[in-house]
């Protein structure tokens, strides 16, 4: 496993003290006039855990990590990054600790490998900056391309360039903005073990995603966002805490008021129509709600054909989270 | 207090001039120029009537040297920003520890060596070729010339410097490159008229007014520097405004 000695060398345990989270954020909002990216955000990340940022385009994953980032600066709230309070005067010990992979890599296409991680290397001030990178291109890989000029290079090579250029400066954090959007499954595969190794060799990891199979592989929790914060948790609990809280009710026709009903009905907490002409309701206990659903149903005289259990799957869950036109929503 | 790391300035400067290097169309594009204003002033070497010295058609060359540090600048420095904006590296340069002033004088730097290194080494040209090809009066009349060398040698480093922070304002806030190196080259064009003014005479192109005339451009491109650095704040970089600040 040669990938995995180059990830020991990069990664210095030394430089983590482990009681403070690594990330710690308070209400934090964004609005870009009168739009708002994303809002009344809080959130806490341990040091060395794997944290997903999901959430459909435009729901505010890129802004918070440029907010994060001290690229922008938040509207309202607080953050606390790398052990250090995000603010403006802040802005270079903080950069100092962490590193952040935009959405697209952005390398300078006329300069090879090297010479891109080099410039990096002196940005950041890193030391022994030909073995440093050395190590960082062993690491994804790439040590037999450190000659090649980027603009050569696939996609997925890039992407990995991008990766090594994250990791030169052994940073706190490390915030990855759709690392493997764009990527085909291989290219998009082999991101995932690279932060998989990452994770096993404990670094900081603030991954954002559209896609929820990524989150739930890679990540010891995922926070849903839509704008606003819906749920943190890990990707079983937020399944489990989902998958048995939804009723679905079949009628033989359409309830009169279903709204009137549903919302007088005991144990459910709210309830929304599927494409099927089916209800689905969420409910804070099966068992208690399924009764009550099925009494009140009757007594206002609706023909039950079913009343189950859904089946939800966390894609359900996400999809039930963020089922909102954000973008329509803004404009 | 804002504390300037040199290491971060120099990986600026030599990763611009790597660039650089390798765009085909700006290094046609500085080449090009100083190419075509050293014809003229040679070619007035060699065909000029030998007029007695002292008389100012001896100094008209000069100002066509002095358009090589106005124009090559801001052809390059009109790139800077647009350039990392285009290519999409700018956002990830952004999220390093370089300082606002790093990067502005990273990126001033790596144009200035250029174009001054250039400026200087095409009036080197042209004084050589008059030394030693020149009729011996024209010779003479054009070293004769002191102020105006004088102000050549001055007035270089600070066009290019005028020429740079205009360039590099257009670069910021132009959405395209080539609108950015149109409208840089024409704003900077205006402290030429100083030189103007010396070479029709109506500033007697003393000593003095070559010295004087430095100050002031040294202080208006200080104080241009100031006025653009404002621009260069992170958010504005990377979402094309300022944050507006509860
Ligand atoms: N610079 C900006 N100016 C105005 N609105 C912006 C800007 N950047 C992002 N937004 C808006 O903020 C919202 C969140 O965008 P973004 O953070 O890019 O979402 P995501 O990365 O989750 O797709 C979107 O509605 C977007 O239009
Ligand atoms: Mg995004």
């Amino acid at each position: 496993m040669s990938k995995r000695v180059a990830w020991r060398k990069i990664w210095r345990k030394d430089s983590v003290t482990t009681e403070q989270p690594a990330l710690v954020v308070d209400h934090l909002t964004k609005r870009f006039g009168d739009r708002t990216a994303f809002s009344d955000v809080s959130f806490e990340v341990a040091q060395g855990e794997v944290f997903g940022f999901l959430g459909p385009n435009g729901a505010g994953k890129t802004t918070t990590v440029r907010t994060l980032g001290t690229l922008i600066a938040p509207t309202a709230g607080s953050a606390t990054v790398a052990g250090i309070p995000l603010t403006r005067a802040n802005g270079v010990e903080i950069r100092q600790r962490i590193s952040v992979m935009p959405e697209s890599p952005g390398l300078y296409l006329r300069l090879t490998v090297a010479e891109n991680l080099e410039f990096f290397a002196g940005l950041y001030g890193v030391r022994d900056v030909r073995s440093r990178i050395r190590d960082a291109l062993e690491a994804v890989n790439l040590a037999e391309r450190s000659g090649d000029l980027c603009g050569g290079l696939s996609k997925g090579l890039r992407q990995r360039v991008g990766l090594a250029r994250a990791l030169l400066s052994d940073p706190v954090i490390m915030f990855l903005d759709e690392p493997t959007s764009g990527l085909d499954p291989v290219a998009a595969r082999e991101v995932h073990d690279l932060i998989n190794v990452l994770r096993h060799r404990g670094v900081t990891i603030f991954l954002t995603t559209h896609r929820l199979d990524e989150a739930e592989r890679l990540c010891d929790r995922v926070a849903i966002l839509n704008t606003t914060l819906r749920t943190v948790g890990r990707p079983t609990e937020l399944r489990q805490q989902l998958f048995t809280s939804a009723l679905v009710v079949k009628t033989v026709g359409p309830l009169h008021d279903p709204g009137l009903l549903f919302k007088a009905t005991p144990g459910v907490l709210s309830w929304r129509a599927d494409d099927a002409g089916a209800y689905v309701l969420s409910v804070s206990d099966p068992r208690v709600a399924a009764p009550e659903v099925a009494r009140a149903l009757v007594g206002v005289g609706a023909d039950i054909l079913s009343i189950s259990e859904a089946q939800h799957s966390l894609e359900d869950v996400y999809l039930e989270l963020v089922d909102e036109d954000v973008e329509a929503r803004k404009r | 207090m804002m504390a300037l790391d040199l290491s971060r300035v120099a990986a600026v400067v030599r990763k611009e001039l790597r660039d650089y290097r390798r765009k085909r169309s700006i290094v046609v594009g500085m080449l090009i120029l100083p190419a075509i204003f050293l014809i003229e002033p040679v070619l007035f070497v060699f065909l000029g009537a030998p007029d007695p010295v002292g008389d100012p058609s001896y100094r008209a060359p000069l100002l066509l040297l002095l358009l090589i540090p106005v124009i090559t600048p801001s052809t390059l420095a009109a790139y800077s920003v647009a350039g990392e904006r285009e290519q999409g590296t700018l956002e990830p340069l952004l999220t390093t520890p370089i300082r606002q002033l790093e990067f502005i004088i990273g990126k001033a730097a790596a144009v200035m060596i250029p174009s001054v290194g250039l400026s200087y080494l095409v009036f080197g040209i042209y004084l050589v070729v008059v030394r030693l090809f020149a009729n011996p009066v024209v010779a003479a009349g054009i070293f004769n010339e002191g102020p105006m060398l004088l102000a050549l040698f001055l007035f270089t480093p600070l066009l290019t410097g005028w020429s740079i922070v205009v360039g590099m304002a257009v670069s910021v806030r132009a959405g395209e490159i080539r609108v950015a190196q149109q409208l840089g080259m024409i704003a900077s064009l205006p402290p030429l008229g100083v030189v103007v003014l010396m070479v029709t005479g109506v500033i007697a192109p003393t000593f003095t007014a070559a010295l004087v005339f430095a100050a002031v451009l040294l202080a208006v491109d200080v104080l241009a520097l100031r006025g653009i650095s404002g621009l260069f704040d992170r958010e504005r970089l990377v979402t094309g405004s300022k944050a507006s600040r509860p």
